[in-house]
Formats: C-alpha cells, sequence, structure tokens
C-alpha cells in the first residue's frame, strides 16, 4: 500500500504529457490534465492511507 | 539587463537571505527545548552542504550557465530534460549579468529548500541524515526542478513549444522551493515516523508545542523583508518584470501575507476561543509562500483574497494531517510550503494576463506531484538504507542536543527532568 500510490502517482503524470503530446486543443488538453492530476490525487490518497499509523505506533 | 537593474537586482538578493534566517528561527522555534541547538546548528550545516553540492554539481544540471542541454524529441517537438552546464561554476564570472543573477537566485533557492524538511523531521532527524538529504536534494531534485521550470526546460517552454500560455510560472520559488519542500518534508515524516509518544494507543494525539513563540514570530517578521525582496528579485529575473512592476509586487506580498494572518487569526479564535500563535505563525507563512507564485501578477485585491484562502485552510489542514492522518509534522511545512505553494501555483494561472495560463500552471502542478514526489519519496528511501533518518530511542528520550552535540541550548535550565535522563 506504501508505494503502489506512489506507483500510480507516475501514471498521471505521463497522462499529462500525453495530453500535450497528442492534443493541439485547449478543451481536449485541460480534459486530460485534469483526469491526470485526479489519478496523482488517487495515487496520492492510497499512499497516505499505507502510511497512517495504527494507533500507538509512535510508541518504542 | 541594464546595470541599474543588475544592481538592483543584486542589492535584493542580498536582503533575500532574511528569508531562509525567518524560517530557520521558526524551526528552532516550532521544536522543543533539548533539540534547539541541534535544529539550529542543523539548519546551518544543511545550508552548507547544499551550496557546496549545489555548486560541484548541481548547478551545472540547471542550466542556467548555458551550454549544453540534454532534449527528447517527442511529437515534433524539444522537452529539454537536463541542463549540461561546466562543473564547479567554470565560466561564472564571464557569464551574462542575467545568467549570474540567475545562478544566485538558484543557490538561495537551494539553502531554502533543504531547510523546510529540517523542521518537519525536528526532534527525531538526525543531523547526519539531514545533510545527506540536504546533498541528495541539492545534487538531483532541485536541478531538475530548476531546469525545468526556470532554465528553459520544457516546463518553462511550454508556452513556445505548445501553445500553453507563457509556460509554467514560478517567479519566486513556489514550486520550485515551496512545494518541493513541502513534498520532502512529507517523505520525511513518512520515513523518520512520529516523534515518540506522538500518537498514544487512546485518546487524541498528544500536544507537543514548540519551544519558543518568541523565535517563531520573530522569524516571521524576518522572513517577511526576506519574502519581498526574493519576490522583486524572481520577478525581474524569471518574468522579466518591469521596474514600473516592482512596487506593486512588494505590497501584493505583504497584502498576502496580510490577509493570511487575518484568516488564521480568525479560525483559530473561532475554533479555539483564543488565536493560536505558532498556527498564526504558520498562516502568515503560507501567505508569503502563497505570493512567491502569484506576487508578481495578481491585483492587491487578488493577492489579498490569494493570502486569506491560504489563511484559512492552513489552520485546518495542519489539524487535519495530524489528527485524522497521523503525520507529525512539528512545524507544519507540509501545509505552509507544500499546500500553499500548490494553492499559488493555481492563483497564478487565474491572475496571469496570457489565456490559457492555468492549463499551464497545472500541467506544471501535474509534474510535481506525479514525478517530483515519488522521485523526492523514492530517492530519500534509498538514502535512509545507508544513513538511518531517525535517531535511537535513547538519543530521542534525551534530546537531541545532548545525544548528536554533546551540549543544550539551554544549559542553565533542567528541562523535562523526567525524561531527560534515564
Amino acid at each position: 500500500m506504501k508505494y503502489a500510490g506512489l506507483l500510480v502517482m507516475p501514471a498521471g503524470f505521463f497522462l499529462t504529457l500525453a495530453a500535450l503530446a497528442l492534443f493541439p486543443d485547449t478543451g481536449r488538453r485541460l480534459a486530460f490534465v485534469l483526469c491526470g492530476l485526479a489519478v496523482e490525487i488517487l495515487g496520492l490518497v492510497v499512499a497516505v492511507r499505507g502510511h497512517m499509523l495504527p494507533r500507538g505506533g509512535s510508541q518504542p | 539587463m541594464s546595470d541599474a537593474v543588475f544592481a538592483l537586482t543584486l542589492a535584493l538578493m542580498l536582503l533575500a537571505p532574511m528569508a531562509i534566517a525567518g524560517v530557520a528561527l521558526v524551526n528552532t522555534g516550532l521544536g522543543r527545548s533539548r533539540s534547539a541547538a541541534q535544529a539550529m546548528l542543523g539548519n546551518l550545516a544543511l545550508i552548507a552542504v547544499a551550496a557546496i553540492v549545489f555548486a560541484f554539481i548541481g548547478a551545472s544540471f540547471t542550466g542556467s550557465l548555458g551550454l549544453k542541454e540534454v532534449a527528447l524529441h517527442v511529437a515534433g517537438k524539444p522537452w529539454s530534460v537536463l541542463g549540461l552546464g561546466p562543473f564547479l561554476l567554470r565560466g561564472l564570472g564571464g557569464a551574462a549579468p542575467q545568467a549570474q543573477l540567475a545562478v544566485l537566485f538558484e543557490f538561495l533557492a537551494v539553502a531554502m529548500l533543504v531547510l523546510l524538511p529540517w523542521g518537519s523531521g525536528a526532534d527525531r532527524w538526525r543531523l547526519a541524515a539531514g545533510c545527506a538529504s540536504a546533498a541528495v536534494s541539492a545534487a538531483i531534485v532541485f536541478p531538475l526542478a530548476a531546469h525545468w521550470i526556470w532554465a528553459g526546460g520544457w516546463l518553462a517552454a511550454l508556452g513556445v513549444n505548445f501553445s500553453v500560455g507563457a509556460g509554467f510560472l514560478d517567479a519566486g520559488g513556489a514550486a520550485t522551493v515551496h512545494v518541493i519542500g513541502g513534498m520532502s518534508a512529507l517523505a520525511i515524516v513518512w520515513i523518520a515516523g512520529p516523534r515518540r509518544g506522538k500518537f498514544p494507543k487512546e485518546g487524541l494525539s498528544t500536544a507537543m508545542p514548540g519551544h519558543n513563540a518568541i523565535y517563531v514570530l520573530f522569524g516571521c517578521l524576518l522572513a517577511l523583508v526576506g519574502w519581498v525582496a526574493w519576490n522583486l528579485a524572481g520577478a525581474i529575473i524569471w518574468v522579466h518584470a518591469p521596474l514600473s512592476a516592482l512596487p506593486g509586487t512588494a505590497i501584493n506580498t505583504l497584502l498576502s501575507a496580510s490577509g493570511a494572518l487575518a484568516a488564521t487569526f480568525s479560525v483559530t479564535r473561532f475554533r479555539f476561543g483564543k488565536p493560536d500563535a505558532s498556527l498564526c505563525a504558520n498562516g502568515w507563512l503560507a501567505g508569503l509562500v502563497a505570493s512567491s507564485a502569484c506576487a508578481a501578477f495578481a491585483s492587491p485585491v487578488g493577492s489579498l483574497f490569494v493570502g486569506g484562502v491560504a489563511g484559512v485552510f492552513t489552520p485546518l489542514l495542519v489539524e487535519v494531517l495530524e489528527l485524522a492522518l497521523s503525520i507529525d509534522d512539528p512545524t507544519g511545512a507540509i501545509t505552509v510550503h507544500g499546500a500553499a505553494g500548490l494553492w499559488g501555483l493555481i492563483a497564478a494561472g487565474f491572475f496571469a494576463p496570457q489565456a490559457g495560463q492555468l492549463l499551464a500552471q497545472l500541467i506544471g502542478i501535474a509534474a510535481l506531484l506525479g514525478f517530483f514526489f515519488p522521485l523526492i519519496y523514492f530517492l530519500f528511501a534509498l538514502l535512509n538504507r545507508f544513513v538511518p533518518f531517525r535517531v535511537d530511542p535513547d538519543g530521542e528520550r534525551m534530546g537531541m542536543d545532548l545525544h548528536e552535540i554533546g551540549g543544550g541550548a539551554y544549559p542553565e535550565f533542567v528541562i523535562h527532568r523526567d525524561e531527560s535522563y534515564r
């Protein structure tokens, strides 16, 4: 879980790059970029959940 | 660039380190008293390591001194991904004045960048590990970001190559310094873990307030001076702002911080019955961070709004991170620098005059989150295998001052007697 989210995040970045390379018009670029950002946020949420401690996890 | 503009920009750059001094004081004041000397020494050591590594390696990869670059050709367009300038700053003296100022700005930026995660790792992050992470940031992460965003990389060239606004705009380092620094802080906090006893088995998380509110609030005042200079110099160097635009940029910086402070003051007064000093300091800094992205473009009312929004979400997000997500961030750098930086970058998309600028800003943010955050996390996780980040339990119990540097910041006071000695 910890690493899965972080590995998903670059997929959103590549969607953004694909939008630039594939589409000349602003509308479709914007849609793809927003989708890319959504994927990145999804990955971040998974990473956050993976790093959440069980209560008492900070005790030695 | 005329001689007068060069001299003005250089003078501004000499004031900009005030912002770094301010952040160093905030880092120290928001930590615990038994780690204060280690925190302040760490501020200096990290800046020193970052400056040396950047001079030896990093500056050549930013590409600000020109020469060559590594560019991929995709869809018929060049995508410049890495600069290849001379190592050891050779040729700096003979470079154009604009390039020399750019390199000076980058030195200050990398010094600020490495301080941001240092505060988040307070009270458990070892000095040696902090220095190692500063070296990694100065050699790899910052040069990549600075090249992409400032020195003619593919994000800077979005306007030229893809007709997307004027390219990704980041005049004051909101992305290259603050968002990258905030993401580094999150990576450090995750890898090092929370302070001992921060999240007990039952009940809410333990409050561990900063030990010196005066350091923190005076640091905020110092930061204002540095930030104004920083934003003005950045506007001249990176977006070629005319001299007539500079007073407005300075006023916008002040208004953004003021709006943020007023908002945080009100939110904490409403939530807790009294305003919270450390959260107000966080709000003030968040307003300054947001201004880094958009002070050169926004109107005064717009700057007030940008700062106000940053000031509202800062105390709320700090609380959510700690209480709901178990993220122990003593200085709030993840919120103050990471989230406020992102907000400022989005706001710049609304306020910049070029059509399509919001799309350019979103593409830049996608690169920050989707490329730089995983890169930072995995580099730091790898580094943690060789130079363990976290101090051992005895050291944490004793305090970082005694454990790491053999003497406390306040030797005449007995502090935390029950925990200082075993």
